[in-house]
């Protein structure tokens, strides 16, 4: 087993980071705000809201991946939308399985923030209000700055979850390599050849890295945020 | 000038507050759970009342169809917790309030007034408590508010923080004529901070006023503290006894000498005595160590049965004395009579002593 990556491995590496990257990046916004609304609001239809959020984490991956391909096929209402008004076509691209990894990690991104931000003492809040900031500038001056140590695990726990994404990766955007064959989907891919045994324990050491790393990274950001705030 | 007017049903009893706090410190005086929190909560809109009014100098703030967000209020709060923003430095937290442009205190006169400079680059957990109260005035300061609400600013500290916090409080009413609505337990505290007080008892404003009447009105005495029993003489300073480290007040009876105050002649103030230091005597003493002495006669003797029986006094105005039921027999007090009236130097020290605002006071 040499040390150096073939061009398979590396490629399968990089789309997966890259479509961990754009999911997150672009979910986190609506991870932020759904975790507030359900942290800090009562409406009518929150306990629903809450059920959908959380859908993801309770039924089979497939038939999530199965909903997505209705929902976001060439054909299916939303998709051929896109495709028709913005040219953007999910199904079988990578875009696609961002798409994927993001709805699957999005309850755990929006659990880990919605904590971060319970944690976040009101009285704060209150406080700036009578220092004369509304809403948003207390949303976005003391709520979030407060709440970062619990977004920053949100990021780091969808961004892991992003990475191990595989059932609704596959049923939606299928196993293309070089467009959809990420990590999981790579090694589920060799070990289907006879022989493969080797490239999928090659494969495995690289996603257990990848995890280690980012845990790391996660770690020294949370403890560089938690002495900011003076815990 | 603040007009406020506020019901509210709360779990166990109705809310229903109706005063006036005229320029000065007005303190809002009540046993815990009377309700205190609740208004100024109200006045601040933080909480919702069923009806009522709020207006500040003329201008609406709650009701006529007006309910104003507490950030376009224009008042200053300070928590009975100081609330600073832990992820911010003392210089951020104080400058959070701060609107470009505003006319108001500048920054380095609150940082001045408050003496707080060296704590400027500090994050909030490595301040003591009365370091963060300050931090938390001086940062309500800088909002330019147009009054102030302090919620028992001064309950977690100890004794020796709270005498430390006492004249940067003083100081906003007589340096920057700010106004200020105070909620509070203690009676020291009111002593020595208040012109006006309003009287709360379980969720109703039962009398305000200034603190001299209130505090000396014998029907409220079961709300003004038992245990704390006192009355409260408005005095001016009329010089100091160097040689024995004694300062000469004029109150409405006499003289009044007490240990040493470090005040200048002429200041006017508030003086508590407590009922328990004063005594009574039927012919004028002589040869006895009390060097405060009041001809006084007898109006109302109140006694619940217990040991001791409380005996209003009028010596040009109204005085307290606390003494046992067997010395109010075995003298044969009773109404109407003339007594002596003799109060110890020493029972009153600067907790006892206030100084008046300097401010035009409402009648």
């Amino acid at each position: 087993m040499s040390i150096g990556l073939s061009p398979l491995e590396l490629e399968a590496l990089g789309l997966s980071l890259k479509v961990s990257f754009w999911a997150v990046l672009v979910s986190l916004p609506f991870g932020i705000a759904v975790a507030w609304l359900l942290a800090r609001r009562d409406f009518p239809g929150k306990l629903l809201l809450d059920g959908l959020v959380h859908l993801p984490l309770v039924v089979p991956p497939v038939v999530v991946g199965y909903l997505l391909l209705v929902t976001l096929g060439r054909r299916g209402p939303v998709g051929a939308w896109l495709h028709d008004s913005f040219d953007i076509t999910l199904i079988f691209t990578w875009r696609g399985a961002a798409v994927a990894a993001a709805v699957m990690a999005f309850p755990l991104m929006v659990r880990a923030i919605r904590l971060g931000i319970e944690a976040v003492d009101r009285r704060l809040e209150t406080a700036a209000r009578t220092l004369g900031a509304g809403r948003s500038r207390v949303f976005v001056t003391v709520t979030l700055p407060l709440a970062l140590p619990g977004i920053l695990s949100g990021i780091v726990l969808a961004f892991a979850r992003c990475l191990g994404e595989f059932g609704a990766t596959i049923t939606f955007v299928s196993n293309i390599p070089g467009e959809t064959r990420t990590l999981p989907v790579a090694i589920y891919s060799v070990l289907q050849a006879p022989g493969g045994e080797a490239a999928a324990a090659r494969l495995t050491v690289i996603s257990v890295v990848l995890a280690l790393v980012a845990l790391a990274v996660s770690e020294l950001l949370s403890r560089r945020v938690r002495r900011r705030l003076g815990a | 000038m603040l007009d406020v007017s506020l019901t509210r049903s709360l779990p166990g009893f109705d809310l229903n507050v109706v005063f006036t706090a005229p320029p000065g410190i007005t303190a809002l005086f009540g046993r815990s759970g009377a309700g205190k929190t609740t208004v100024i909560d109200m006045i601040a809109g933080l909480a919702r009342p069923d009806a009522g009014r709020v207006s500040l100098n003329g201008d609406v703030l709650y009701g006529d169809g007006v309910d104003l967000p507490p950030e376009r209020r224009g008042l200053g709060y300070v928590f009975q917790e100081d609330r600073l923003f832990p992820h911010m430095s003392v210089a951020g937290n104080l400058r959070y309030g701060m609107k470009r442009g505003a006319s108001g205190v500048g920054f380095d006169d609150v940082v001045q007034l408050l003496d707080i400079g060296a704590l400027l680059d500090r994050r909030p957990h490595r301040l003591s408590g009365g370091e963060k109260q300050r931090v938390a005035i001086g940062r309500a300061l800088l909002a330019s508010p147009k009054l102030i609400l302090m919620d028992e600013p001064l309950a977690n500290l100890d004794a020796a923080r709270k005498a430390e916090i006492l004249p940067f409080i003083e100081r906003l009413r007589d340096e920057l004529g700010l106004s200020v609505v105070y909620v509070s337990h203690a009676m020291e505290e009111i002593v020595r901070l208040a012109d006006s007080v309003v009287l709360m008892e379980a969720g109703q404003s039962v009398a305000h006023g200034a603190v001299e009447d209130v505090m000396s009105r014998l029907d409220l005495r079961p709300l003004t503290g038992r245990a704390e029993a006192g009355s409260v003489l408005p005095a001016t300073v009329a010089g100091h006894d160097d040689t024995y480290r004694l300062t000469r007040l004029t109150v409405p009876g006499g003289d009044l000498t007490v240990a040493q105050l470090d005040l200048a002649a002429g200041a006017e103030l508030r003086v508590r005595v407590r009922a328990r230091d004063v005594s009574i005597s039927l012919s004028e003493p002589t040869d006895i160590s009390v060097l405060n002495r009041y001809r006084g006669t007898v109006r109302e003797i109140a006694s619940d049965g217990g040991p001791q029986a409380d005996i209003l006094l009028d010596i040009g105005c109204p005085l307290w004395a606390r003494v046992t039921r067997r010395s109010v027999d075995e003298l044969g007090l009773a109404p109407g009579m003339q007594v002596f009236a003799l109060v110890k130097a020493v029972a009153i020290d600067r907790h006892s002593v206030g100084e008046r605002g300097r401010l035009p006071r409402n009648p």
